[in-house]
């Protein structure tokens, strides 16, 4: 034996799972609705998205190797997600510097202050998107009218998210609903038809990646399906008790990014609980802070914001919800 | 305009008082009386908090020396013996000298001086790999080289040498407080009377392996030849399981050992060169 | 009806190369050393010196307290040397050499491959006979058989299950055992049942063994109360809580033994044993191993002498190729690397595994992404990434609380981690930390 051989403790087996594959493996299925929003918005997606990725990027190269002077991860996919899911959250004519800001908000203050991926406590890309809603108000309410505006991009005509008008028009006192004849009907919402931030129209197309990462095994059932199970129950409540002014289920699921927050952003392995249960409260309180927001609060949506909470109580859930041990609790069938 | 500004003053000034008076009434309370000394003698001590008395902590530490009748077996390694003699006073109690001690590695195996036999691929853990196979070299006494005890010195008196792969000792900057040792799964480290000039003289070596077979697997390692033993004129050393022992006090540095080891193992450091003529005769 | 444990658990590549070969039997070793301590509890007492002349099957080593077993001469030869030697740790530990010069077994033992399926002997009588035999646990476990046929005073056994799994990769030494000892196993499992005292055997094999499922069941009808159950292919099902969960559905709690619900598990291979000891009074000196990877001339499964060392087994099977990174004393994940060929099989080897050297290196470690898989493979219900950062970071007290020594090691949480943690490698160093530490607190 000329080589030496190497020793190390068992297991000698390894999975070939690495951080890069899930990483792309979420880019994969973030495709479709990139897809479906360059149909609707055209160039402006093309170039917020862009933009979006290659200044996360950028910025999480330079403060690796200047500031941590670490040795540059980029490679490994996060950023790019990060990227990928702050342009999703944007509206398709924002200005290319409030991006950058956000870009650099998202990866410096969101991730890279704590210590980079794996460590930071709340989603980076809604750190991003939450900065710039509360600094740019303006620019950030103001979204490109689909299918017509697809050649424009700081020139777009815009209009109210759906969500938007139905906000503004109960505040008016106008009944829930003449303001659903004012937008557009369930499957064009369904698609993807409506005014609305880059990524976050077309559930048809979100729920078809997450059902690839499913079946991938990057993200497990729990989070979304208690997030959709409890904004369902409880707008379904509120809808019952009073029909006249609260919207139905159904809307309230496939709006306002719902589905983008459930499937993509409240499932990032470093913001979300460790074990089912936990994941349960955690999905559960997101639906709950969200039709919160919604209903009684200022703004007409409220996944970020929910979701971003619910950030600051998954080291609490992961302290006190444990997995279920095995040989616990006595059950012998 | 002025009646905000006086509201503003009266309301805050009456919350002020009222959240002065539950202060007040509260500590009087729940008042836990405690030694003053205690406090006296925390100021004279490190604050590292390294555990080095066997307590957690230099408060624990201080509470122990002004609770106890007798402490000489209170032994602060950190602290120098004037910081001791200081505590002794404030408390009125008579304070053991102590000799100041300082870490030593007992392993001289650098990577030219033991082949490496096989390549470790675990957690980069001393403990791991020591408790998983006998390591990298041939040698099952040796220093593994993954620097556990660098990580719990909280003096920074202790690095790993990139050339010689091997820990090295600050001596200024060591206090003895004994982490290094218990941190080594191997027990190479150890603490040794601290002599003038940080001279030392020891064996560099814990190898119990009969001649033979500690000189294959490292060409400094004892062999337990017991030259060392025979030039030592003050009973010194000792051999024990084919490895000899230097008593740090009653060895009196006389450089008589180290040119008899038939391996180098036995070094000796911060003394002045030797003069030629004492090396011929 | 294909049965599993619902908890956790790994799909990794099987890999088992040496399925159709058969059994061969290795030539006479020209050298054995056989280590004092094959088995889990104190080590034996060597009761040969140097220069004793010894024959096959003499004891050489006895039994020593209520956790020990015997150990035998698995030649005919002098005694060269009662020393320590380097065990598969390197560390040395106490082994008896001998220069075998023949094969002339000790009176009393049949040798021959007639079957014996009429039983004799009483219930007592067959667990006194496994200890005088020096029979462990031949799944990996070394646990000394005849404690575990000790039922303590107030249990009850109700149930025997055979462990056929084999869920190990690359290993195939029970199944070819299973194809071609059918019939000895069969009243190796009937003599278990008598010494316990119970009247059902179940024999639990994973669907990847078609062929021994389809073999055992034809002759299990001819067997009273034993019964093959079919087991979806999982890791780690041969672990003993995790089969009799599998298989009669009841959960071990934290801390106690299977005999707490009733059922004692033995391995394949402790049942062949059994029979040999009982049916032809032959203790226990040889095992099949297997020796196989991906790289390997002829991956092979050997009866071989316990003692012989490893190198020998590996020039059988076409020797150690150029392109060899790693060799496995075991399955690839539960068994030890070796850093030496030169260490000899005992009787907890279950097989050889050569690794080519692209194979052999870990994954590069990265931060912990907090995937929660390691959290939701777990067979036992822990939080593997969590064992780990505690014991990184020396919080003893939380890697106790936090059940780390529910832990049976199988390797699943370092299997799957995408980051390449060694969560294992911690989780052992908090273990045996924290059994210090409950050790010391007792005292």
């Amino acid at each position: 034996m000329d080589k030496l051989i190497t020793v190390s403790p068992s297991p000698h087996a390894y999975g070939d799972d690495t951080v890069k594959k899930l990483m792309y493996g979420v880019v994969y299925a973030l495709v479709p609705a990139l897809v479906i929003s360059v149909y609707f918005f055209g160039i402006g997606a093309l170039i917020v998205t862009s933009i979006s990725i290659v200044s996360c990027m950028a910025f999480e190269y330079l403060i690796q190797k200047y500031l941590m002077n670490a040795r540059p991860s980029i490679t490994d996919g996060s950023a790019l997600v990060t990227g990928l899911l702050l342009a999703f959250n944007l509206p398709t004519n924002l200005p290319w510097w409030i991006i950058i800001i956000g870009a650099l908000v998202a990866i410096g203050v969101g991730k890279m202050s704590f210590g980079g991926l794996g460590t930071n406590p709340f989603n980076p890309a809604l750190v991003g998107r939450v900065f710039l809603f509360i600094s740019f108000p303006a620019q950030m309410t103001s979204w490109p009218e689909p299918i017509v505006s697809r050649l424009q991009y700081a020139d777009a005509t815009t209009g109210a998210t759906p969500l938007g008008v139905v906000k503004e028009g109960l505040n008016a006192g106008v009944p829930v609903s003449r303001l659903m004849e004012q937008i557009p009907g369930y499957m064009e919402l369904f698609i993807g038809h409506m005014h609305g931030c880059l990524g976050e129209i077309s559930a048809l197309a979100l729920i078809a990646g997450g059902l690839y990462m499913l079946a991938k095994k990057i993200i497990t059932w729990h989070i979304p399906v208690s997030i959709f199970l409890s904004v369902f129950l409880f707008t379904g409540i509120l809808w019952l008790i009073n029909p006249y002014d609260n919207a139905d289920p159904l809307f309230h699921l496939l709006t306002g990014g719902l589905v983008l927050g459930a499937v993509y952003m409240a499932t990032d392995y470093v913001t979300s609980p460790m074990v089912p249960k936990g994941m349960w409260i955690y999905g559960t309180g997101i639906g709950v802070i969200t039709v919160a927001i919604r209903v009684w609060g200022a703004y007409p949506e409220g996944v970020s914001f929910a979701i971003l909470i619910m950030n600051a109580f998954v080291p609490l859930i992961n302290k006190y919800v444990k997995p279920e041990r095995f040989g616990e609790e006595v059950k012998n069938g | 305009m002025s009646d905000i500004v006086i509201n503003s003053i009266i309301t805050v000034s009456a919350m002020g008082t009222a959240a002065a008076v539950i202060l007040f009434l509260v500590a009087r309370k729940f008042n836990v009386v405690e030694d003053p000394r205690i406090d006296l003698v925390e100021e004279e001590l490190p604050a590292a908090n390294c555990g080095g008395c066997g307590l957690p902590g230099c408060r624990a530490f201080a509470e122990a020396l002004v609770r106890a009748d007798d402490i000489s077996d209170l032994k602060c390694p950190v602290s120098s013996s004037e910081d001791m003699a200081k505590i002794a006073v404030i408390l009125g109690k008579e304070i053991a000298e102590q000799d100041p001690l300082v870490a030593v590695v007992r392993c001289a195996g650098t990577p030219d001086k033991r082949s490496k036999t096989s390549i470790y691929d675990g957690a980069p853990s001393c403990t791991i790999e020591s408790s998983l196979y006998t390591g990298e070299s041939n040698c099952p006494y040796g220093c593994l080289g993954l620097g556990e005890c660098v990580e719990v010195c909280k003096f920074d008196a202790i690095f790993m040498n990139p050339e010689t792969m091997l820990p090295e000792v600050i001596d200024d900057r060591c206090t003895a407080c004994n982490a290094c040792v218990v941190a080594c799964p191997r027990d190479i480290i150890e603490l040794r009377k601290k002599n003038k000039k940080d001279r030392k003289i020891f064996v560099a070596c814990i190898n119990e392996e009969k001649g033979g077979v500690a000189r294959k697997s490292c060409k400094v390692a004892c062999i337990g030849c017991g030259k060392c033993l025979k030039a030592c004129k003050f009973e010194a050393i000792t051999l024990e399981n084919n490895l000899a022992y230097i008593d740090p006090v009653k060895c009196r540095l006389c450089r008589k050992c180290p040119p008899e080891c038939p391996t180098n193992a036995i070094p000796e450091i911060n003394f002045p060169e030797r003069k030629a003529a004492a090396e011929a005769s | 009806m294909i049965q599993t444990f619902p908890k956790g658990g790994i799909h990794p590549a099987e890999d088992k190369f040496s399925a159709g070969t058969p059994i061969r039997v290795l030539p006479l070793p020209k050298k054995v050393s056989i280590p004092v301590s094959q088995h889990l509890g104190a080590p034996s007492e060597p009761i040969v010196k140097k220069g004793d002349k010894v024959k096959t099957g003499q004891l050489i080593a006895k039994s020593k307290g209520f956790v020990s077993t015997n150990i035998h001469s698995s030649v005919t030869g002098t005694v060269t040397k009662v020393d320590k030697m380097p065990d598969s740790s390197g560390y040395k530990r106490l082994a008896i050499s001998i220069d075998a010069e023949e094969d002339q077994w000790e009176e009393g033992i049949d040798n021959s491959k007639t079957l014996n399926r009429n039983i004799s002997a009483t219930g007592e009588e067959i667990t006194g006979k496994i200890l005088d035999a020096g029979i462990v646990g031949l799944g990996g476990a070394t646990f000394p058989s005849h404690i575990k046929l000790s039922v303590p005073r107030g249990k009850k056994a109700e149930v025997l299950i055979i462990n056929g799994v084999e869920c190990e990769p690359c290993l195939t030494s029970d199944h070819r055992l299973m194809l071609e000892k059918g019939e000895e196993l069969m009243v190796g499992i009937q003599l278990l049942m008598k010494a316990l005292n119970v009247k059902r055997a179940l024999i639990g094999i994973e669907n990847n063994k078609p062929d021994a499922i389809r073999h055992l069941s034809s002759i299990a009808n001819e067997y009273e109360g034993t019964e093959v159950r079919t087991l979806q292919v999982k890791y780690p099902q041969g672990a003993e809580k995790q089969l009799i969960k599998a298989i009669i559905n009841r959960e071990v709690p934290s801390g106690k033994l299977p005999i707490d619900v009733g059922t004692v598990v033995h391995n394949i291979g402790t049942a062949f044993a059994v029979y040999e000891a009982i049916q032809k009074n032959k203790p226990l000196i040889e095992r099949v191993v297997t020796v196989t990877g991906k790289k390997i001339e002829s991956p092979s499964n050997f009866m071989v002498r316990i003692g012989t060392f490893v190198s020998d087994l590996v020039e059988a099977s076409g020797g150690l190729p150029d392109d060899t990174g790693k060799v496995i004393n075991g399955g690839p994940m539960m068994g030890k690397a070796l850093d030496n060929l030169d260490v000899p099989v005992t009787k907890g080897t279950s097989g050889i595994v050569i690794v080519p050297s692209a194979e052999a290196k870990r994954k590069p470690v990265l931060n912990c992404v907090r995937c929660a898989k390691c959290v939701g493979i777990c067979p036992m219900g822990l939080e593997p990434y969590l064992l780990q950062a505690a014991t990184e970071f020396k919080k003893w007290d939380l890697v106790e609380n936090e059940r780390s020594l529910d832990c049976m090691e199988c390797g699943s949480c370092s299997y799957i981690c995408p980051s390449g943690r060694p969560l294992l490698d911690y989780i052992r160093l908090g273990k045996s930390t924290v059994n210090k530490i409950i050790r010391s607190r007792k005292q």
